[in-house]
């Protein structure tokens, strides 16, 4: 530990860390703006400058090591000058048109423009000339109410390694734009929304669905049913001032009654299905040995990259949809036979944590006999909007259960959203599927955690399965690269598109620490701790469909609704 | 290697690139010291001789061909050159040379006879050939393009002709890295060496340990030439100090100044100077790859670097082993785009790693964590190119000239209202006056000097009662300016410094990176505000724009403070400069343009009113004609009369006017 002062007051810090840590550690807050946890400091917005002795400029205290006996001032008058002066020009050429922006009352430059006690226009400029970029199915991107912070850029480049977008042009034309600046649909984006979680204004939003979701709603002739992805239940909450963690899906779902859905049913029970379908073609793929090592493919974001950048890659993944189309195509066409409706009635409604959904949604692959498995995604995000826009409160809603045939789920499907959980699940029902036994392992340690890639060697039967997990597609591409070596040998991979897997994904509320992200797993830790079906095998209305409507896993009812095929796909850059 | 061809004594000389010999150099400048041969030792000093023109059997033209020269049309001087001689039928040898420095006579034609000394004619165009060697051959010189004679005490001087090192521009002037720039072919290797050069490289690797040179460098107290000043030998030590084992050498070539071409002269006119330095800055920092990072621009001076890093190679001065010492260096040329902010280092580093040219913040420094993450040093152009000689002559040698705390000498590139614009090398210390009165040859027109800028678009400028500041890096601090990299603007009294500090706020506005918000907001926020002092208020609108514009006075030096403050990089902190220094000396200008609306050297167009002196009109309606705007009143031989509120201040009428009748205010 060395010594340093900050504001005449002593405080200790480590050797190498920067003033910044030091600061917080202490309790010291300094604002910052493009400064990201864990991610390599740029140093560009000089929002979190302080005075030190001895240097003749302001220094950045996000990029900046502490010594020995530095002596710093946070908030001198030359600082909390240089930050406002930084606040009004930014200001200067943002539109101010705040009340329509679908970032007002959370947005980082608002509250700057608090913090530094910005009460007039000090600067005037042009205002930007940028077009919106509405291409997208899941980001429309407003560079005239960029800042560029840069942190969407490093979070591409860092954490996703697809870097679809950077800084284009120099001075104060420089903007942020994908490759040629054409629109970002034909871009290597792929759709996880990362950026928008980041973007401290609304500069990158999601393409919102509510409006067709109401005007669904109001239609007399329309059946509109919901299902809830398995990591919105313990993210929604944070939003209405519930702490980071807590479960609400009993509220939730009766909060989606209130606003007019017909049904709510569980993404988590097709979670299970696809279980059931995925563990059995790893079984099947293990036994022919053929398409090994065999990936997932709920995460939307991951299929897109595979297709684009690794097309070799495209016979390993599964076959097997996504729980939310497959539960769509179940909608659409064993719902609708039950309750006597033509599949075309039905507005299907996906809530997901998740942008690439919305992408996944609109692929031409994703419907049966012309009918789209899902009408309209909407994120965490958009729920929140529209719980607040019918005046509920959910802390004053009783909670209900989901609706049937699709309203069970066993704690490996809720598993799904949280890094390692598709892969946890798998493995118990496969170990299940070869054995006929149970898992006797409570949980399977090496899958869990935040880390960004995970391996483990499990034992089933004679068979030893060499599994990996990965989150975040930086680490994606090291799992493949190494496969390409032939560095590494597996035979069953999860990879989810964002780091920490659907509990952090592109459409959750904005603004979560790491702090948030760990209670949001452990939530559904707990989940499938205290419950008792723990296996998709065992989930009850599982048994039943099969029974009932789609015979056997991979049966030949499965492969026209559940499964489907990628192709190679062509990008701009 | 087949096209091998270097010079040697005879077939006992070994030395190849792929089998080097430690004395190859020594050799050539002396006696071969493998062998005993009196005729080899005549050769090679024959050779030299030759090599240096003073033995020469026909005629020799040298035509300066650097891009200045070309520019002036040196190209079509050659093809009349060439007709010349071949209408003649008389053989020649013409040989390319850089720029030797006085840019405004180019093109510079010499011409030496054997045994005669070289005569050297200015402002040689194509049409002008023809003229100026009929006289010659017919024993007379033309006076009108004569431009002096070179000294050399061996060949026969011209009687009645001024020599060059006595021309005002010459004379004091003390070029030490310009000394071969528009004397030799460039690109002859043979020539080079034939003048000394890589004798010091041999010296280095020979005698004397990487830190040994690291001393006499920091002895010598070279500092950095590209605008920082930091002390080259002590920049060295610390990479030296690194633990890393593979370490790089970047030669800074991006010189974005607008009016400086100091590096684009000393690599088209002298390129093996820059390599010799090179070599021995990797050498003492432990580094065997080097990048010359040089912007696409300079199409000449990449292919001159090309073909000298080609030849070095070839004659074992670059590559492996090289004269057997073990040391070993490739060179690669790193291409830049031209963005002015390529020339900061980190910013560089991210170019040549094929990143966005965007400075990263420092620590950790690029001595440290530079290049590819390895300890890097980066020089720039002058610095490198002043080695050579340090390492020649000692470091005391260097130190002799300059001030107390900067030694040696400082190329500048001399533009503006002067008379002689070009490149000129003084010794540090040299007053300001003497390089604009002395060398420069004073203000054309008879104008009076009102400033001039230095150190480029983030430099300052050095009013009259300051024309007596002696140039050096910690003087020009305190004036406000800096070193910068050597551009020198001159400007006379016509001119209006807040059109200048607009001009250089534009420049740097258009080339900030864009990164920081300071300098991307701050500086576009500061060139706002000099339009709204240099532009024209509308009827009506006047108190509230009044109001925005003193406003805007009252930010601006604040503003400018805190870009200064709180910058990414060495671009953004020395952004405002513009501004602070003009505001520093020329605070009545700026107040001339605040309160009374005026710009009192009529160069801000918004500003000045144009009327028709009615005694001077001859109603000739040529201004009624030549206005854009309609602003002009009149009928035929009658006096006219301009329309205020319809005059946009083009200045169209002042320029067709043939009898003076327009006053401007």
């Amino acid at each position: 530990m060395i010594n340093i002062e900050v504001n005449n007051k002593k405080i200790e810090a480590k050797p190498g860390e920067t003033i910044l840590t030091a600061l917080k550690r202490a309790g010291i807050t300094v604002p910052t703006l493009c400064f990201l946890e864990g991610m390599t400091p740029t140093g560009s917005c000089r929002m979190c400058v302080v005075e030190i002795e001895g240097f003749a400029d302001l220094i950045p205290s996000c990029a900046f090591p502490v010594s020995e006996g530095m002596k710093i001032y946070t908030d001198s008058q030359r600082v909390v000058n240089a930050r406002k002066t930084i606040v009004e020009l930014l200001l200067a050429n943002h539109p101010d048109d705040c009340l329509y922006c679908p970032r007002n009352m959370n947005c980082e430059l608002q509250k700057l423009s608090e913090i530094a006690g910005v009460t007039d226009r000090k600067f005037l400029a042009k205002k930007s000339e940028h077009h919106l970029d509405y291409s997208s199915p899941s980001i429309v991107r407003d560079p005239a109410k960029c800042i560029l912070c840069g942190r969407c850029i490093r979070v591409c480049e860092e954490v996703q390694g697809i870097s679809a977008i950077d800084f284009i042009g120099r001075g104060s034309r420089a903007f942020v734009g994908t490759a040629f600046n054409e629109g970002i649909n034909i871009s290597s984006c792929i759709n996880c929304g990362q950026c928008i979680n980041v973007c401290p204004t609304g500069a990158l939003t999601e393409q919102s669905s509510i409006k067709n979701v109401l005007n669904a709603i109001a239609d007399p002739k329309k059946t509109v049913v919901c299902q809830i992805a398995p990591s919105v239940s313990v993210t929604l909450g944070e939003e209405f001032g519930v702490r980071a963690g807590e479960d609400v899906a009993g509220v939730m779902a009766n909060a989606l009654k209130q606003i007019g859905f017909d049904k709510v049913f569980e993404t988590s029970f097709s979670a299970d299905l696809t279980i059931m379908e995925e563990a059995s073609e790893l079984v099947e793929r293990i036994k022919k040995n053929e398409n090994l090592p065999m990936f997932t493919s709920c995460s939307p974001g991951w299929i897109k990259f595979v297709e684009q950048s690794y097309p070799q890659f495209i016979k390993n993944l599964s076959t097997c949809k996504s729980p939310q189309q497959m539960l769509g195509a179940l909608i659409k066409n064993y719902f609708s036979k039950n309750q006597n409706l033509e599949p075309e009635d039905i507005y299907s409604v996906s809530i997901m944590p998740c942008t690439a959904k919305k992408f996944e949604a609109g692929r031409p692959e994703m419907s049966y006999k012309g009918n789209d498995d899902i009408d309209a995604v909407l994120t965490t995000r958009e729920l929140v909007k529209l719980i607040k826009m019918k005046g509920l409160d959910i802390n004053s809603i009783s909670p209900v259960l989901a609706d049937n045939p699709f309203g069970d789920r066993s704690t490996a499907g809720k598993l799904f959203g949280v890094t390692g959980g598709v892969m946890e699940a798998a493995v118990r029902t496969a170990y299940w599927l070869l054995t006929g036994e149970e898992l006797k392992v409570q949980a399977i340690k090496e899958l869990r955690g935040l880390d960004g890639l995970k391996e483990a060697t499990i034992k089933i039967g004679d068979l030893e399965v060499n599994v990996a997990v990965a989150n975040g597609l930086d680490n994606a591409r090291k799992v493949l690269d190494d496969i390409i070596s032939g560095k590494k040998v597996y035979h069953f991979i999860e990879i989810m598109s964002c780091p920490g897997g659907c509990i952090a994904g592109g459409g959750q509320p904005i603004g979560a620490d790491l702090d948030a992200i760990r209670a949001r797993m452990q939530a559904l830790y707990k989940i499938d701790e205290k419950e008792s079906i723990r296996t998709s095998h065992n989930n009850p209305s599982i048994k039943r469909i099969y029974e009932e409507f789609l015979g056997h896993p991979n049966s030949e009812m499965s492969h026209k609704l559940l499964h489907t095929h990628y192709h190679e796909r062509e990008i701009l850059v | 290697m087949s096209n091998y061809k270097s010079i040697k004594c005879c077939d006992e000389c070994w030395h190849e690139s792929e089998k080097p010999c430690n004395d190859y150099i020594d050799c050539l400048n002396s006696e071969p010291k493998c062998h005993t041969n009196e005729e080899c030792k005549d050769l090679l000093n024959k050779n030299f001789t030759k090599l240096r023109y003073e033995e020469i059997d026909k005629p020799v033209v040298f035509l300066g061909t650097g891009t200045c020269g070309l520019g002036a049309g040196a190209g079509k001087t050659k093809t009349e050159i060439k007709n010349f001689f071949e209408k003649k039928g008389m053989e020649v040898d013409i040989v390319d040379v850089g720029c030797i420095g006085i840019c405004a006579l180019e093109p510079i034609m010499d011409i030496q006879m054997p045994g005669k000394a070289r005569l050297s004619f200015k402002q040689v165009t194509g049409d002008t050939v023809n003229e100026i060697f009929t006289d010659f051959f017919n024993d007379k010189i033309n006076e009108k393009h004569l431009f002096g004679q070179h000294r050399n005490e061996k060949l026969e001087a011209y009687k009645n002709v001024p020599y060059l090192d006595e021309h005002p521009f010459f004379k004091h002037q003390t070029r030490w890295v310009l000394d071969n720039c528009g004397i030799i072919n460039p690109t002859n290797i043979d020539e080079y060496i034939a003048r000394g050069g890589f004798q010091a490289l041999s010296e280095a690797l020979r005698l004397h340990t990487p830190i040994e040179i690291c001393d006499t460098i920091e002895r010598s107290g070279l500092k950095g030439r590209g605008g920082g000043g930091f002390l080259t030998g002590r920049k060295w030590k610390f990479s030296q100090n690194a633990q890393e084992k593979q370490r790089y050498l970047v030669c800074n070539a991006d010189e974005g100044d607008p009016g400086a071409f100091m590096d684009r002269a000393v690599i088209e006119g002298d390129p093996y100077k820059l390599l010799e330095g090179m070599a021995i800055a990797a050498y003492a920092i432990g580094a065997n790859k080097a990048y010359v990072y040089i912007r696409a621009e300079y199409p000449l001076a990449i292919k001159h670097l090309k073909i000298a890093i080609e030849k070095a190679k070839e004659y074992g001065l670059l590559g492996t082993n090289i004269l057997d010492t073990g040391f070993n260096l490739e060179i690669v040329i790193k291409m830049g785009a031209g963005a002015f902010v390529c020339g900061e280092e980190t910013a560089l580093l991210n170019s040549i790693e094929g990143k966005r040219g965007m400075p990263k913040p420092r620590p950790p420094y690029p001595a440290v964590s530079g290049l590819f993450g390895k300890p890097t040093v980066i020089n720039n152009v002058e610095t490198l190119a002043n080695v050579p000689k340090i390492i020649k002559n000692g470091a005391d040698w260097f130190s002799s000239i300059g001030t107390e705390r900067s030694k040696g000498t400082k190329v500048f590139a001399l533009s503006g209202n002067i008379t002689f614009t070009g490149l000129v090398e003084v010794a540090m210390g040299t007053k300001v006056r003497e390089i604009v009165y002395k060398i420069g040859g004073g203000i054309p027109n008879g104008l009076k000097y009102k400033s001039v800028q230095i150190g480029g678009p983030s430099g300052g400028c050095i009013p009259e009662s300051l024309i007596d500041t002696e140039i050096d890096y910690e003087s020009l601090k305190q004036v406000g300016a800096m070193m910068g990299s050597g551009g020198l603007v001159v400007m006379d009294e016509r001119t209006c410094m807040v059109d200048v500090a607009t001009f250089f706020m534009d420049f740097i506005q258009r080339e900030s990176c864009g990164k920081c918000i300071p300098c991307r907001e701050g500086t576009k926020q500061l060139l706002e505000i000099l339009h709204r002092i240099t532009s024209v208020s509308k009827q009506g609108q006047q108190t509230a724009e009044e109001l925005e514009r003193y406003q805007s006075i009252i930010n601006m030096k604040s503003l400018a403070n805190v870009i200064k403050d709180t910058s990414l990089c060495g671009l953004g902190k020395s952004a405002p400069n513009p501004v602070l220094s003009t505001l520093r000396w020329f605070k009545e200008e700026y107040e001339a343009h605040i309160f009374q609306r005026k710009c009192p050297a009529k160069v801000c167009k918004g500003l000045l009113t144009f009327t028709i002196i009615p005694d001077a009109c001859t109603g000739c309606t040529l201004c009624t004609r030549a206005c854009p705007a309609d602003a002009i009143l009149g009928t035929l031989k009658h006096p006219h009369h301009i329309i205020h509120d319809k005059c946009i201040g083009c200045g169209s009428c002042v320029d067709v006017c043939k009898f003076n009748a327009i006053n401007v205010e």
